[in-house]
């Protein structure tokens, strides 16, 4: 399948505006570029866990979805789309459906990564023909900014403030991406906004027309929770894959692959310095605590490029 | 034409399930329901069934699996005990207040703590107010017949709630005991297709099922849902008059043991009404006027028939399988309470906690009730109107 | 049946509800003007643009329409005037106060 960026945006939008997500948000740039994967004439149903997504894209009685839309709960959004697929494999076993469907369930982090991690986990090792979408920002941003198990280290959160016997959250983020490839799925993309998009438009077509469970991790900046200029999203994201902080890989049958190398990879400096959440390992007195974000950074990084070394 | 044999509870529910054929079934084990989905797994692996079993990773997902299959505009259903129910707890009102129609087999059990394996009440008890209709079953026939009712019930286009068919763990789920089958065709012919109004996998209109709402819409959102309930005993009369034609057997909204005469009775749920009317036959054949009634819908709860029913009873024992820990008596106790003072009643009436855990309940102690409430009457005074049965002291 | 969503306003009558809360149809949230959260907006150029479509992803709302390649005007009635497009644009076609 040849991409083609002038087709892939003239297809028909399939999130309509008129929903609530904030001026800026990442969130809907992921769900309207996913989308785009799909195929004109293929119908779909749309699976969505409690978040900012959810109460700002189907404020009742205003749906900003074009296709059919569940929301069931915060915990369950794998094990509800897997239920909707069920059904649509015993309709279509028992002759009362003959359109073609696909499954995309799109989740925050704290939707995925935490509370719903095992409705998640259910819904991909039973390999239930979906796609489940995290749309990452790094927090619980429906809530107010609490970290959760994405949050990378460091960042000042509403549960991790900085104070005088706190650096910001202790931990490190959880590598989920890597956690879903070890269900063997058919199926793994991890990607943010870059350049043309291109990346994450051929990720999705790839997950929603694998057969079997995929999951896709697509960073996805929130400007309120990590304080950063509104309007700079593309920029933000751009340090994100130059720092080698937020890769861009695939896993494709158990092979994992790079689909970006930077040419000359960034200081992690250079994504942290526009985020207001990392302000104070800007202070001369917290140089030490960038360095182990680098070291981190680049320990991940190793790993990813061992991965992906294997044939 | 009607077949015999000899089947356990679960066993029954599981053929029920095998001659109404859903469309999905997710499942996830818990003792004591487990032979259901066991039963229904050796089913779909034989070719009996089309139906797409999906072999969840707890409760809590077999629920929200249901629910996005019932969305999706499929029948479907799950099946489950205990604490299985009480991690569902949140999904049973998503399912509610979506109207959407399914099912779950309730195989009944206590709740931790500490665990037990066996049969109270606790469990659906929590689930009172979830917005489900609630049937219980004495027996494996009732079990198996009210599984055969569940979806024209659940999905009637008066009601479209969600609906639990409660039988007693072990006592009802694993007791072997005779019960009369109808013919695959038969429950085929009277449960029907599925065809739901608006669904998901709807090629001519798609549908957003599950939205936020604002205060605005929140209040008339639950006002409009209990539309809904206040349909179910019309319903469930209907259902069950078509029943009586197919099978002969009767069902109402609850079934009155010799309560013609009775000066005194007892209201109860479950298996322990077969023991109750075996107390009852040994106290009419002394001459005492005692009755039973017991419950067969429990949500909604058909308050003035059931008051209506005790109008002229002296004195009422109300039997609960469950501690509500309110200090006031049990859930069973309180609504049929409730029921009497709206209606006037002059009764006096108790409330007995009973057989939690699994603890037997003979003969002797519904006689010990009857004696119970002679005495009462006979004092003039119901003193202590909380009482348990058979603890030790 | 199509849910006819100017029946329920917020001073619907619960009969009025529709049942279980669900909304027939799709893309109704065009309804509610999203457009009236910000009276700054960006301004398109149409001159400098190349049609190079950059602008077109990279919008949240939805706000720039692309029909057989091209873009069309901005969709005024829903930008929230967040500013991304400006900083996407690499030929000037996009402008708005406050965003270099």
């Amino acid at each position: 399948m040849a991409y083609n960026f002038k087709e892939t945006m003239s297809k028909p939008e399939r999130l309509a505006p008129g929903h609530r997500m904030c001026a800026g948000c990442g969130g809907t740039i992921a769900v309207r570029n996913v989308l785009r994967g799909l195929h004109e004439g293929d119908k779909a149903v749309i699976g969505n866990a409690t978040g900012c997504l959810e109460v700002s894209t189907f404020t009742y009685p205003y749906t900003a979805w074009e296709d059919s839309y569940i929301h069931n709960a915060f915990e369950n959004a794998g094990a509800t789309m897997g239920g909707v697929e069920g059904a649509y494999k015993a309709l279509k076993r028992k002759g009362k459906l003959d359109e073609t469907y696909k499954f995309i369930t799109f989740g925050g982090d704290g939707g995925t990564y935490d509370i719903g991690f095992q409705s998640l986990s259910g819904a991909m090792e039973r390999n239930h023909d979906m796609v489940y979408v995290c749309y990452d920002n790094g927090a619980y941003m429906n809530t107010g900014i609490q970290r959760s198990s994405a949050t990378p280290m460091f960042a000042d959160t509403t549960t991790t403030p900085v104070g005088t016997e706190s650096n910001g959250k202790p931990q490190n983020r959880k590598d989920l991406a890597a956690i879903i490839a070890a269900h063997d799925v058919p199926y793994v993309g991890q990607t943010t906004f870059f350049k043309n998009f291109k990346d994450l438009h051929i990720k999705a077509e790839k997950a929603i027309y694998t057969p079997g469970a995929a999951f896709l991790n697509i960073m996805a900046p929130c400007p309120r929770g990590w304080r950063y200029n509104t309007p700079d999203i593309m920029e933000i994201c751009r340090l994100g894959v130059e720092t080698c902080y937020w890769p861009l890989f695939e896993v494709v049958e158990g092979k994992w692959i790079l689909n970006y190398e930077p040419k000359k990879k960034l200081p992690i400096e250079e994504f942290l310095k526009p985020q207001g959440r990392f302000k104070h390992l800007f202070k001369k007195e917290n140089e030490y605590l960038i360095e182990a974000f680098q070291k981190e950074v680049d320990r991940r990084w190793e790993e990813l490029q061992f991965r992906c070394s294997r044939q | 034409m009607a077949k015999r044999e000899r089947l356990s509870g679960n066993e029954a529910v599981a053929i029920a399930l095998r001659q109404i054929n859903p469309d999905v079934f997710p499942a996830f084990p818990i003792t004591p329901s487990t032979e259901i989905p066991q039963y229904f797994a050796s089913f779909v692996a034989n070719g009996q069934v089309d139906t797409e079993f999906i072999t969840v990773e707890s409760e809590h997902s077999s629920m929200s699996a249901a629910i996005g299959a019932s969305a999706a505009g499929a029948r479907s259903l799950t099946a489950t005990s205990s604490c299985g129910l009480a991690y569902m707890w949140e999904e049973l009102y998503i399912a509610a207040s979506n109207r959407l129609p399914l099912a779950l087999a309730l195989v009944n059990r206590a709740l931790s703590g500490p665990i037990n394996i066996n049969c109270d009440h606790s469990d659906s008890m929590g689930a009172r107010d979830a917005g489900w209709i609630q049937i219980y079953a004495e027996n494996n026939q009732e079990a198996y017949d009210n599984m055969v009712q569940a979806f024209r019930i659940s999905e009637h286009k008066d009601v479209r709630l969600p609906i639990m068919i409660c039988q007693d763990g072990f006592i009802t789920s694993h007791a072997v005991e005779n019960i009369e089958l109808l013919d695959d065709a038969e429950v085929k012919g009277f449960v029907g297709e599925y065809e739901p109004e608006n669904y998901l996998l709807n090629p001519e209109c798609p549908m957003a099922v599950g939205p936020y709402s604002i205060t605005d819409f929140y209040f008339e959102a639950k006002r409009a849902q209990a539309e809904g309930t206040k349909n179910v005993e019309k319903v469930i009369l209907d259902i069950a008059k078509e029943f009586a034609e197919l099978s002969g057997r009767e069902y109402g909204l609850f079934e009155s043991y010799r309560m013609e005469d009775a000066e005194r009775a007892v209201v109860i749920i479950g298996s322990a009404a077969g023991t109750t009317k075996d107390a009852i036959d040994r106290l009419r054949e002394k001459g005492e006027k005692v009755g039973l009634l017991k419950i067969r819908l429990y949500r909604p709860f058909p308050a003035e028939a059931i008051a209506a029913e005790l109008k002229n009873v002296k004195a009422v024992a109300i039997m609960d399988r469950a501690e509500g820990y309110s200090n006031n008596g049990g859930p069973l106790g309180a609504d049929v309470m409730a029921a009497l003072f709206r209606a006037r009643s002059q009764a006096f009436a108790v409330n007995y906690i009973y057989g939690l855990g699994g603890r037997d309940v003979r003969v002797e102690d519904m006689i010990g009730i009857y004696d119970a409430l002679a005495q009462i009457i006979e004092d003039g005074d119901a003193g202590e109107t909380y009482r348990y049965l058979g603890i030790r002291e | 049946m199509k849910t006819d969503i100017t029946k329920l306003g917020v001073k619907a009558s619960w009969r009025d509800l529709t049942e279980g809360m669900i909304v027939a149809g799709a893309g109704t949230s065009k309804d509610f003007k999203t457009g009236e959260w910000s009276a700054v907006k960006p301004e398109f150029i149409e001159e400098n643009c190349k049609q190079c479509l950059f602008c077109a992803p990279v919008c949240p709302d939805s706000c720039i329409p692309v029909v057989d390649g091209k873009r069309g005007a901005f969709d005024y009635d829903h930008c929230k005037g967040c500013g991304i497009c400006v900083k996407a644009c690499p030929f000037d076609a996009i402008t708005m106060e406050g965003v270099k």
